[in-house]
């Protein structure tokens, strides 16, 4: 995929095919072929491997956000959030009342991320879920068996053209640059915002002349034993080409006991969730006409970094809050 | 889900009725409420409209309400139009020949079509709503009754100097 280029891509993120994009278009190239050139018995296992799972990717699609869904599952959400995550989101306000909004936040809590849990909760219930609002997450998340109903709430494959269709649509959307790299950091790492230097959330705004709304969460990290991302695992079974895993973290959590994976996921322990909203960030008021991305990039994590510090210093017991 | 709450005034009903009828006092007196702006271009009587919100656990809910009844000094209705349903009511009952006013505050919500998780959390709710309307009573008694005390004191000095 990292080879090809923006305009070979269809608007959706899909091949001109209809299949979507995957890791495997491009990376098993000559060294794992045969001497004639045919495709060799692994490259043929892992491209169908790879095949099945990238069919199970839904075609983006905004219109499949379902306002009226969301509202009625409001309660449920309310009482997740509030009885067992203890949710505070202070900040809403800063968030433009209308109109695109680029939301940037730290990610945390492995594959069951309560973080993006309450905020969802704290944003349809601030501005109606009449607002549209999209979040951004990994093409695996979207095509796991179960989690389809995901796009009802406006999830939709994280990837630069559904981040543009989204902004362009006029919706709020929140993306969290660090991704799988950041969601699987180990606990200890808990208090870090770690963006893993990807600094295209920055070029978006740009490109759409939208603010930057930075959402610094806590707590996350504590909801199980995030002991390390198992990069070089992931190198070794190839996920990194199958799937665009670049990680496959290894943590201690209910009901597994020790959990490689996190695939079908894990329960949560019951850590308090804080979130911070900070002021909106308008680009070329701030940085002028012709803005340097490191110089922002710099300027959001390090915002970030301080304002979870202080939610850190607020904190006096892991989990308790 | 419905809430109420109850409480004496010794205010005359059309100064309660001043208060619960002025927009621009809702933050000041109204537990939990964390937005209550004018959403209209007329700010108060029947069809003028009310952006809400209120702090219950984990979430500010409520959403744009439509003032539907406006009987001055005893009836202020109000009705969802965005966000959670919501029906409120004012009720101000005369007392003690006007010289105090018997303040009933109600409020019905819920989310239509929320099913049994719908009514768990509008139970689990509850208690918090409840005593952001008691909070709310109490504030908008001792609010009322200093300003009532102001005025008398106001009425008497007004008489000496005559």
């Amino acid at each position: 995929m990292g080879t090809q280029t923006a305009s070979a891509r269809s608007r959706n993120g899909h091949a001109p095919n209809g299949k979507p994009f995957m890791a495997t278009d491009h990376a098993f190239a000559d060294p794992d072929r045969d001497t004639d050139g045919r495709p060799s018995t692994i490259e043929r296992v892992v491209k169908a491997i790879a095949g099945a799972i990238g069919s199970r990717i839904p075609v983006a699609d905004l219109d499949e956000r379902d306002p009226d869904y969301i509202r009625e599952s409001l309660p449920a959400q309310w009482l997740l959030a509030s009885l067992w995550f203890r949710g505070e989101v202070r900040g809403l306000g800063n968030i433009p009342e209308d109109g695109p909004v680029l939301l940037v936040g730290n990610h945390s809590g492995g594959n069951v991320s309560p973080d993006s849990l309450v905020f969802t909760l704290a944003f349809s219930t601030y501005f109606g879920v009449e607002r549209r609002f999209y979040q951004l997450a990994h093409n695996l998340v979207l095509s796991m068996p179960g989690l389809g109903f995901l796009r009802k709430y406006g999830v939709v494959a994280a990837s630069p053209e559904n981040a543009e269709r989204a902004l362009a649509s006029g919706a709020a959307v929140l993306v969290y640059p660090g991704g799988d790299h950041e969601v699987h950091r180990p606990t200890w790492e808990g208090n870090t915002i770690n963006f893993d230097g990807r600094r295209g959330f920055v070029r978006l705004a740009l490109e759409h002349d939208v603010p930057i709304v930075p959402v610094v969460s806590i707590g996350g990290q504590e909801t199980a034993l995030f002991l390390g991302r198992g990069e070089g695992l992931s190198k070794l079974l190839m996920l990194d080409r199958l799937f665009r895993l670049k990680v496959l973290p290894i943590s201690i959590a209910a009901p597994w006991g020790l959990n490689v994976g996190d695939m079908l996921g894990h329960i949560p322990l019951p850590a308090k969730i804080t979130i911070e909203v900070l002021p909106a960030i308008d680009l070329r008021e701030q940085f002028g006409p012709t803005p340097d991305v490191g110089e922002i990039y710099h300027h959001v994590t390090t915002t970030m970094q301080e304002t979870l510090d202080a939610l850190a210093a607020e904190r006096r017991l892991p989990i308790v809050g | 889900m419905r809430v109420q709450a109850a409480i004496d005034v010794a205010a005359p009903p059309h100064l309660v009725w001043g208060f619960v009828t002025d927009p621009t006092r809702y933050l000041h007196f109204m537990n939990g409420i964390t937005r209550w702006e004018v959403a209209s271009e007329q700010a108060r009587g029947c069809g003028a409209r009310y952006r809400t919100l209120m702090r219950v656990g984990s979430a500010e809910v409520g959403g744009l309400v439509e003032i539907v009844e406006h009987e001055e000094p005893r009836d202020l209705a109000w009705t969802s139009v965005t966000g959670i349903d919501q029906r409120g009511r004012w009720r101000l009952r005369e007392r003690a020949n006007g010289a105090r006013t018997h303040v009933e505050l109600r409020l019905q919500y819920g989310v239509a079509g929320a099913g049994l998780l719908g009514w768990v959390a509008e139970q689990v709710a509850a208690p918090a709503v409840r005593e952001n309307l008691r909070r709310s009573l109490r504030e908008l008694k001792r609010q009322a009754e200093h300003e009532q005390a102001r005025a008398a004191v106001a009425a008497r000095r007004a008489a000496t100097q005559r």
